[in-house]
């Protein structure tokens, strides 16, 4: 639809609904109007705003990668009043979109790299979408290690595709569950994702470390990196801030005079480094 | 600057006429106890007896609440019917204040900050300002330590400056105001020459917010300070509702049955919701924090990002808290600390 209006979402139809894990969704969206998919385009790491008419938007990454034409997706956890609104939908509904906004994952700077993935919990869906972006150009890069790390074996998301990804003879998963949240029949390794990250020590040389997860694991893997001798010019991460517009105008998502939807959501850990601990 | 003159009978004749020929006019007008900008069908309606009116003049642009777009919902499927841009009226805004005025510059800058809020343009671009110059102003005054003064041109299509006489000076400071003038070419006179310095207020600059700048960020990680300067804020967000550059938004959804619209309504920095995540967790989560971002936002990062200051010097803030904080007095100790 021709718009003037920065606020008017794009509809989306929910093409498929896949229940990830307890409380958790995944969303395969299409556009309603054919002109408005022609003219739509993302890059990996940018997000949107999902929106259930009558109760109201949330913010969120396309966990989709961008080399997927025709569709987005979005992965979410039933947890505010949005949310919960969205999770209640099924297959055929309509939603609203606006998007896509923020910065991207630096993939072109990154040909000829080893990349290494750090997510835990819910934080998969933004990395989901460099995952697959990366692993759909994979001549681009060298080794790709995926480690990933939930609460429990049930909280892991994107269970078929971690089956893929550790079938793929070109990608190394590790995949973990913190102490207790282990089955009898898991075959992954038990501990947190820093201490597990430890363990593998993985090698900094040309190597690209991107890490999302929740802000304690954030803070322990950090030092690890460090440890094995990544630079911080050489790890990356998104951040996540409660939002309204999504293009800087709302003024809620700032740490210090940068904003999370303008200038992020991905950050170098050499840029995290100067930004204050507001966020 | 090209100068006319307006007779006060010329100045009721230009706004009866405006009024007649379906302008929106909205004019400082005294209501109970209060005055504020109100849309006007009579020239008796205006008042001229205030030094800043309770809120500022952003409601012309920024409406308290707004509604983006509406919906409709019938079983699975959503419609949504687009903003309807053809009806913002055309706007003529009396007796805005220098400092009033001034802050549209702050405000575009945000609404302009690379995605253009079309909603926030098309209603400035179809509103003609009719600035007023103060001939009074009181303690909690500060433009001038805002780079503004009583008589700033500054953000007005037209400046008037009431003469002892009664009658006003006319500064015509943009090609809108131009054109104003223009259309209504019989009621305005070759100017007298009167000296407008003599008519303004005097407003005392007893710091400079570029001193508040050169300070502000090094305070940044000092929590005792925030803490301190914070102390007696209650977070009610007065401050931010009557300022004339606070432009932080929330978006919400309104829903009778299964119509309804969104609607962008003002927030405010120093509310304790207003960054909280799902999650519980909240990166300002004391009001230390929180009042540094208000201090932060117009001090710092808005003329670090924007090139612009996001505060006039109008001193709302001050005289709506309940607590009496003044921001003049929380700037100088910024200085000065």
């Amino acid at each position: 639809m021709e718009t003037q209006n920065i606020y008017l979402p794009y509809l989306m139809q929910i093409d498929k609904v896949s229940e990830d894990a307890p409380f958790v969704k995944t969303f395969r969206l299409k556009f309603i109007n054919p002109e408005d998919e022609a003219n739509f385009s993302f890059q990996t790491g940018q997000f949107g705003e999902y929106s259930v008419a009558g109760v109201g938007e949330s913010t969120f990454c396309i966990a989709s990668s961008p080399t997927r034409k025709g569709y987005i997706e979005c992965t979410f956890r039933k947890a505010g009043r949005v949310t919960t609104a969205l999770s209640d939908l099924e297959e055929g509904n309509t939603i609203g979109f606006r998007g896509p906004y923020g910065n991207v994952f630096p993939i072109d700077e990154w040909k000829g790299k080893n990349l290494l993935f750090i997510a835990g919990g819910i934080a998969l869906p933004p990395m989901r979408s460099v995952i697959w972006n990366c692993l759909d150009l994979r001549e681009n890069f060298k080794d790709i290690t995926i480690l990933y790390g939930a609460k429990s074996v049930a909280d892991l998301v994107y269970k078929h595709e971690l089956r893929e990804w550790d079938e793929r003879p070109d990608v190394k998963l590790v995949t973990t569950v913190d102490p207790g949240g282990e089955t009898h029949d898991w075959t992954g390794e038990v501990g947190f994702v820093p201490t597990i990250l430890d363990k593998m020590a993985p090698k900094a040389e040309n190597t690209i470390a991107i890490v999302c997860g929740p802000p304690i694991m954030i803070k322990y893997t950090f030092p690890i990196l460090e440890k094995c001798g990544f630079a911080d010019e050489m790890v990356y991460t998104t951040l996540e801030n409660r939002m309204k517009c999504g293009f800087g105008k709302c003024g809620r998502c700032n740490v210090g005079k940068t904003y999370v939807c303008k200038d992020g959501p991905v950050f170098s850990l050499k840029q995290l480094k100067q930004m204050p601990d507001e966020y | 600057m090209e100068r006319k003159l307006l007779t006060k009978d010329s100045y009721r004749s230009l706004i009866t006429k405006l009024i007649g020929q379906n302008y929106q006019v909205v004019a400082p007008v005294k209501k109970d106890t209060m005055i504020d900008f109100l849309k006007i069908s009579s020239f008796d309606e205006i008042t001229e007896d205030y030094i800043v009116t309770v809120s500022s003049a952003k409601t012309v642009a920024f409406p308290r609440n707004e509604k983006l777009f509406d919906y409709e919902k019938q079983n699975k499927k959503l419609t949504q019917q687009d903003y309807d841009f053809d009806s913002i009226p055309q706007s003529v805004l009396i007796g805005v204040r220098p400092c009033d005025a001034f802050g549209f510059h702050s405000l575009s800058s945000i609404f302009c900050w690379d995605s253009i809020d079309k909603i926030y343009t098309t209603r400035l671009e179809r509103t003609t300002i009719i600035g007023l110059s103060c001939n009074k102003a009181d303690d909690y005054c500060f433009c001038t330590s805002a780079k503004g003064s009583p008589g700033s041109t500054a953000g007005s299509d037209i400046l008037l400056t009431k003469m002892t006489d009664g009658n006003y000076i006319v500064e015509i400071v943009t090609e809108k105001g131009a054109k104003l003038v223009a259309d209504f070419s019989d009621l305005f006179t070759a100017d007298g020459g009167a000296d407008k310095e003599s008519l303004l207020a005097k407003v005392a600059a007893n710091f400079s917010v570029d001193d508040v700048l050169a300070k502000i960020n090094s305070k940044f990680e000092d929590e005792a300070f925030w803490t301190e300067q914070a102390m007696r804020c209650i977070g009610c967000g007065a401050c931010a509702y009557v300022c004339p550059t606070c432009a932080c938004f929330d978006i919400q959804d309104e829903s009778h049955g299964g119509k309804g619209h969104r609607v962008r309504c003002w927030d405010s920095c120093g509310l304790s919701l207003f960054t909280l995540h799902t999650s519980g967790h909240n990166p300002r989560e004391n009001q230390g924090q929180r009042w540094r971002q208000r201090l932060m936002h117009k001090f710092s990062y808005m003329p670090d990002r924007l090139n612009t200051i996001g505060c006039v010097g109008c001193g709302r803030c001050s005289r709506a808290c309940p607590v009496d904080m003044n921001i003049a007095e929380h700037c100088m100790s910024i200085i000065e600390n």
